[in-house]
């Protein structure tokens, strides 16, 4: 197990290496710069901005010089918020999405497995079709509109919750975490059915059943863990995409997250920010899919075995 | 078991949440703790070296320069300085500065301050963009440049301790009205040096532990991307007229969320108002919806450099078919006002000269003449705008207006902000949406961006007598009524020459809470933190 993820990680540099590159290439590839604006600055403005951030030199340098930088651990100062770090920005935004982030996969697992499972336990009937109708609407339902319609009724209308903000006043996390982790409790809610169906039908099951166990515990103690197996191996990748992915949300809720910086960056061509933001969460994405494979294997007794043969 | 607890969890949180109740405008309200909507967040708080309507608004209540202005009138009022005398021949200002006018931590401040800020500003390295501001002084544009070295021969002068002497290039009627823009706002020399280097952008020193400033509020508070507070300034030379306690500034840059928090009660003003909303607000709640004209001007940038936008005729054909009153009625909710010129009327008793109106047939009969009647054989036009909901309305108008009156192909081109304005920067467009907002009070802040040399222009139109008019011949005129009058000779010239479509003069928009008093609405959309008050009585609910 430590060999293969020893191995995993040293793979992971050449692909971050890659993403760093095309990304610093690629940004700077896009019409316009950081100081272009309505109201242009005068031209020795420009040249002295331009000078300060390294800008007159030729690409390559440039290039060399943010690699050196990098490799020190410096990502540099914010083009569009020159008093702050890019560490700085991420190490104040970081915090909050992640927290957003599993609050709404939390709320995502809760109403998606309870869904998915009963949804499993008698397919084709009333209760598979609606919590599965409930789930399409789900997926179809873009974020950008169960925010304001969860905002107009629990906000304005029945002034329940807080509309924005994040940790300022008293129950403003609820909405932004459920907006979020409507759509994924969705995709999960589906995965864990197609799962449980799957596993309900195996030869185990059966065996429980004709030994006269309670349903409850061949569902809960049996079927459940290997039912699951597809959700688990979707979590990784599901939460690397609610970090990078909470940006609409974000901006709905007025929430200091890294989303909403990640995107104006790319708007601002603030192009240290957009590197600084890509790198770090390209790094995420890759310890999250690894962190997902290595659970994925642990409950599923095939594939561990298969594991431990190849590494003796 | 962890997920069997998770749901009575959940719940316990909603219900408690559910009992939060007072909203933050009736606490503000009670405590004078006035809540701000502040479009985005503060890209830095030195005077010197930002610019945007969101440091302003900060940059106004943390700091102070010789003058302020009144907010109902926008008449000059005595700031740092407590009296001011002009030559006769209008070149040299000589202030005089108020003893009892303090830094936050205490320092007197003195005419050096004022000297040493202005240098401080004039390094290049600094790079400040609103450094222009101080071009009209004598020799600031030299020594800025580096075509002067010696700073003694610019007309910044600490006299004594107390008298500050500056001296023009020429009379400039708008000059005391830049010393209200913080680009003209003094800095406490030892905090900055402690920091850095004088010409060093964005360092520490701005911080709320470290700044010192000079305004009626201080620094308190500043979360990034949350908000920003600052609070009343008890040492501020004319701190018994500040009524409120506290400002807290949130950066909202999206429109519909600011419009909601509005209406639950947690802001007591509002940046923007979407625009569709205007008429929900028009019929249920038109106490809260503030609209006044604003200094700018809405327009449509034409490319004389393509040579089917070379003719003139066609230029003018393009502006004369725009319905400009039927634009804004359908497709802005009545909200703006025509604009048949580039300077908005009413600058300082400034007339726009009449040129042209609303006159399709006139511009069929042009269109003709340059050799497209009816729109034959033209190749058509393409209208560049950045995203943005209204911006597209527009065009989708104008390309309607331009196809039924001319009978030209008129194509939309919807591009991202920096693609848009890079560009426009390098004249790769037909028609590009544009908007220009003064920056004083003056017919010379619309008229000396269409210069030849200005970065602003980009429509390729470049006349020599435009630019000595406006250049050279405004700013040495011998009394207001020869200036204005130059300027109206200017801008006939530039509008026979079409370079531009004017399309409306803009309007400040904002919600306002019943409660506030003191934020009236004026053509700058300035505020004055000093006068704003609230009242505790007013509801802080907001029903609809």
């Amino acid at each position: 197990m430590v060999r293969f993820i020893a191995l995993r990680l040293l793979q992971a540099i050449p692909v971050l290496f890659v993403v760093i590159s095309a990304t610093f290439f690629l940004v700077r590839q896009a019409p316009g710069g950081p100081f272009d604006a309505e109201k242009p600055v005068i031209p020795a403005v420009k040249r002295a901005l331009e000078a300060k951030y390294n800008l007159d030199q030729s690409l390559w340098q440039q290039y060399l010089s943010y690699m050196g930088d990098l490799l020190q651990g410096d990502l540099g100062p914010s083009f569009k918020y020159p008093g702050w770090a890019v560490q700085d920005l991420i190490g104040s935004g970081f915090p909050v999405t992640a927290e957003l982030g599993i609050y709404a996969l939390l709320i995502a697992l809760l109403i998606g497995t309870t869904a998915g499972v009963l949804a499993a336990l008698k397919p084709n009937s009333a209760q598979d079709y609606v919590p599965m109708s409930v789930a399409m609407i789900g997926i179809c339902m873009p974020t950008f509109l169960l925010g304001p319609l969860l905002v107009l009724v629990f906000g304005i209308w029945l002034e329940w919750l807080p509309i924005s903000g994040w940790g300022d006043l008293p129950g403003d996390k609820i909405l932004p975490s459920i907006t979020l982790g409507a759509a994924y409790a969705a995709y999960v809610a589906r995965l864990s059915r197609g799962g449980m169906l799957e596993v309900l039908s195996q030869d185990y099951i059966r065996t429980a059943r004709a030994k006269g166990l309670p349903e409850h515990v061949v569902v809960l103690k049996h079927a459940l863990r290997g039912g699951l197996v597809p959700v688990v191996a979707y979590l990784g990748p599901a939460f690397a995409g609610l970090l990078s992915g909470s940006f609409v949300v974000e901006t709905i809720f007025q929430i200091p997250g890294l989303g909403r910086f990640y995107v104006q960056a790319a708007f601002n061509r603030d192009y240290t920010m957009i590197l600084g933001t890509t790198i770090f969460l390209s790094t995420l994405i890759v310890l999250f899919n690894l962190l997902s494979d290595v659970i994925a294997t642990w409950m599923n007794p095939r594939l561990r075995d298969g594991l431990r043969g190849g590494s003796q | 078991m962890a997920r069997r607890l998770l749901i009575p969890l959940l719940l316990c949180g909603f219900l408690l949440a559910c009992v939060g109740g007072e909203t933050n405008v009736a606490q503000g309200n009670r405590d004078g703790v006035l809540h701000f909507g502040n479009y985005g967040e503060p890209q830095g708080l030195d005077p010197h070296v930002v610019t945007g309507v969101p440091e302003h608004h900060i940059i106004g209540a943390l700091f102070e320069g010789l003058v302020l202005k009144n907010p109902e009138t926008l008449a000059i009022e005595p700031g740092v300085a407590e009296s001011w005398t002009v030559s006769d021949d209008g070149r040299i200002y000589t202030f005089k500065l108020r003893d009892n006018a303090r830094w936050s931590n205490g320092d007197e401040i003195t005419a050096a301050d004022f000297e040493w800020s202005w240098w401080r500003a004039l390094q290049p390295a600094l790079a400040s963009s609103y450094v222009f501001m101080y071009f009209p002084i004598k020799n600031a544009e030299a020594y800025f440049n580096r075509s002067l070295s010696n700073f003694d021969e610019v007309g910044i002068k600490a006299i004594d301790k107390k008298t500050f002497r500056v001296e023009l290039d020429a009379p400039a009627p708008y000059f005391l009205q830049l010393l209200d823009h913080y680009a003209l706002f003094p800095v406490h020399r030892p905090t900055v040096e402690k920091f850095g280097a004088p010409d060093e952008s964005y360092t520490r020193w701005t911080r709320p532990e470290n700044i010192v400033s000079n305004g009626p509020f201080l620094l308190d508070e500043w979360r990034l991307f949350k908000y920003l507070s600052v609070k009343k300034n008890p040492d501020y030379w004319d701190a018994d007229k500040v009524k409120l306690n506290a400002i807290r500034f949130y950066p909202i840059d999206k429109q519909t969320t600011e419009e909601r928090m509005f209406r639950a009660g947690q802001l007591h003003r509002t940046e923007e108002v979407p625009i569709d909303r205007i008429p929900w607000y028009r019929q249920n709640r038109p106490e809260v919806l503030k609209i006044a004209p604003y200094i700018g001007t809405y327009l449509y940038r034409l490319n004389t450099r393509k040579p089917h936008l070379a003719d003139v005729r066609v230029r003018q054909a393009l502006s004369m078919s725009v319905d400009r009153r039927r634009l804004i009625d359908t497709v802005l909710n009545g909200l703006f006002t025509p604009a048949y010129s580039v300077v908005p009327p009413g600058l300082l008793g400034y007339k726009p000269p009449d040129v042209f109106g609303f006159d399709p047939d006139k511009a069929r009969q042009l269109l003709s003449e340059a050799g497209y009647p009816g729109g034959k054989g033209y190749p058509g036009l393409e209208i560049q705008y950045n995203t943005h909901e209204q911006h597209r309305k527009i065009a989708i108008a104008i390309q309607q207006m331009w196809r039924e009156e001319l009978g030209i192909d008129v194509r939309l081109q919807n591009k991202d902000w920096k693609v848009y304005l890079d560009d426009e920067t390098t004249g790769n467009f037909d028609a590009s949406r544009g908007g220009w907002i003064g920056d004083y009070v003056d017919p010379n802040t619309f008229m000396d961006i269409w210069t030849a040399a200005s970065g602003v222009n980009r429509t390729g139109f470049a006349d020599e007598e435009f630019d000595r008019l406006v250049l050279q011949i405004a700013p040495n005129a011998k009394d207001h009524e020869t200036r204005l009058n130059t300027f109206q000779q200017a801008e006939r010239l530039f509008l026979e020459q079409m370079p531009i479509v004017p399309l409306y003069t803009y309007s400040s928009k904002h919600l306002v809470h019943p409660g506030v008093k003191g934020l009236s609405p004026n053509y700058m959309d300035y505020y004055n933190f000093r006068y704003v008050s609230l009242e505790p009585d007013a509801s802080g609910v907001t029903q609809d």
